[in-house]
């Protein structure tokens, strides 16, 4: 993956950080002082050059910012309150902003923030796009662009959560009861993020690959921290960082899908990978068994196989009868459809197919059309398995689902041409 | 080879952090490529735009600095060239131009 610019990491540490020192209410003060610090290092840098570590460069230059508001506004404003009045008096304020701005701290603030961002008086959405602006450095513009939404429409979302998030009583409190239930709720917000990135709707690549890097990031972030590194987020890194694994082959360099069976595993990122498998490993200890964990664990089947042919699919097929019970939904029981399909031949896959509940749901969803096309090509009915695909085609969701799509119609022609 | 100062005047600020960010990466490459022919004396500083000005036998503050905001001076850089043409030359290479801004040139007198 492409190297993160500075700004998407460092924007998140200095308003998290910042917001604790000032306290929630003050969020919008948070972000002008984290902007202001950052666009007047980079006017110096431009003439004096970029320092060695300029992520330190930065933090200095936020707390330096930090201390001046506290001084100059210490009157005129009502700051954290469990800050107590260490900023009022000139012995502690600076030993108290030192310390407030350790590394350790400042990851602290981050996870305080994400669990904040997350609260349940804002809506699923909106959690995911605040993450993305407040930790992750995204302007509205990039959110929009990531979601293929308009930017008015981002903007409203966002300043409403702020709104809600400026409401609460303060940052979350990692030591706070409602610490499990809050953790589900983070973690099923990085589940939709890298799942955006993955699978979702913006047709450039390189905007995908930053919403999966960022929700590795974060979930990195949770998994460093005692409170929340359960079994569950545990199995949630694990998951994105084997699905990662495979982004670069997902996608060719004309931006078109590859389907999984015709990646070049060579491009697979064998690093990921590994670091995949062990935390799947780690994640398996205590009795709780998260979606997650099955999640990963098909990933990890089809991150051990050497090609689409090798790979063990009765074990797959397995683990979606696990999935299915724990997260019941049409698009779950299609995959484990496919699975069997792979694992039995065509004929129990389009069984299985026919199966599902609720099929109708699934009618504007193309790789069900795309997976009924599959089983008909493979059991040689080459001309039903074209008119699927079109069916697919016609609920592509962007242009390279529709090129995808058309190669396999396209396919199916060459078969049916090739048997007369 | 003679000195010759280049004073940044005005020059928009980017709307946002990705943009700042590439508007900087331009200013350190063209920096360096002043440097690596051998044209750059003193990479100079920025200035902040906040100031003030003393003026007159009454020595009158004013906050700072001055009427029209696009001619504010951002920074500076002292540069070596043959003669002000060529340094005038080297100017254009500057990013500050993207932005609307724009770089005075100014021999440093020479005894």
């Amino acid at each position: 993956m492409v190297e993160e610019p500075l700004y998407r990491r460092e924007s998140g540490r200095m308003i998290a950080a910042l917001t604790r020192i000032f306290g929630i209410h003050n969020l919008a003060l948070a972000e002008d002082v984290a902007q202001d610090a950052f666009c007047r290092a980079l006017e110096i840098w431009r003439l004096r050059g970029v320092p060695d570590n300029p992520a330190a460069w930065l933090m200095t230059a936020a707390k330096r910012r930090a201390i001046d508001v506290l001084r100059r506004e210490r009157t005129a404003r009502r700051f954290a309150p469990d800050l107590g009045r260490l900023h009022e008096s000139e012995w502690t304020l600076v030993p108290t902003l030192d310390a407030m701005f350790e590394p350790s701290a400042i990851k602290d603030d981050q996870l305080r923030m994400m669990f904040s961002c997350c609260s349940p008086r804002i809506s699923e959405e909106a959690q995911i796009a605040l993450i993305l602006h407040l930790l992750c450095g995204f302007s509205v513009g990039e959110i929009a662009a990531a979601f293929l939404s308009s930017h008015a429409a981002i903007e409203k979302r966002i300043t409403r959560a702020k709104h809600a998030l400026a409401q609460s009583s303060g940052l979350f409190d990692l030591a706070d009861r409602d610490l499990p239930k809050r953790l589900a709720s983070v973690q099923r917000s990085l589940y939709l993020l890298f799942n955006e990135g993955y699978h979702g709707a913006s047709p450039e690549s390189s905007v995908r690959a930053e919403l999966c890097r960022e929700a590795i990031r974060l979930g990195a972030l949770l998994a460093d921290h005692p409170s929340t590194s359960t079994p569950a987020t545990l199995a949630l890194c694990a998951l994105m960082v084997l699905n990662a694994s495979r982004l670069a082959a997902r996608v060719d360099a004309l931006g078109n899908l590859n389907a999984l069976a015709d990646q070049d595993r060579s491009l697979w990122d064998k690093a990921l990978i590994e670091r995949g498998i062990e935390l799947l490993d780690r994640s398996a200890i205590g009795d709780e068994l998260s979606e997650y964990h099955i999640e990963a664990a098909i990933s990890s089947v089809h991150a051990r196989s050497c090609g689409a042919a090798e790979t063990d699919w009765k074990k797959i097929a397995s683990l979606y009868d696990l999935l299915i019970r724990a997260k019941p939904s049409p698009v779950v029981a299609l995959n484990r459809a496919i699975a069997y399909g792979h694992a039995e031949g065509p004929e129990r896959g389009l069984a299985e197919i026919a199966a599902i509940d609720d099929i109708s749901r699934l009618e504007s969803y193309p790789f069900y059309h795309a997976a009924l096309g599959e089983f008909e090509l493979r059991r040689g009915e080459s001309t039903r398995a074209r008119e699927h695909f079109d069916s697919a085609r016609k609920v592509a969701r962007n242009a390279a689902e529709r090129r995808f799509l058309t190669q396999r119609a396209d396919a199916c022609a060459a078969k049916s041409g090739a048997s007369v | 080879m003679s000195e010759f100062l280049f004073l940044y005047r005005g020059g928009q600020r980017a709307s946002d952090a990705a943009e700042s960010d590439k508007v900087m990466q331009k200013w350190v490459a063209w920096m360096e490529d002043l440097g690596s022919k051998g044209h750059l004396k003193d990479r100079g500083q920025p200035l902040d735009p906040a100031g003030k000005v003393v003026r007159g036998k009454q020595k009158v503050v004013t906050d700072g600095p001055f009427p029209e905001s696009k001619d504010v001076v951002g920074g500076y850089t002292l540069v070596t060239a043959r003669d002000l043409a060529q340094a005038a030359e080297l100017s254009k290479g500057c990013p500050i131009f993207d932005t609307d801004g724009a770089v005075e040139v100014r021999p440093v007198m020479e005894m």
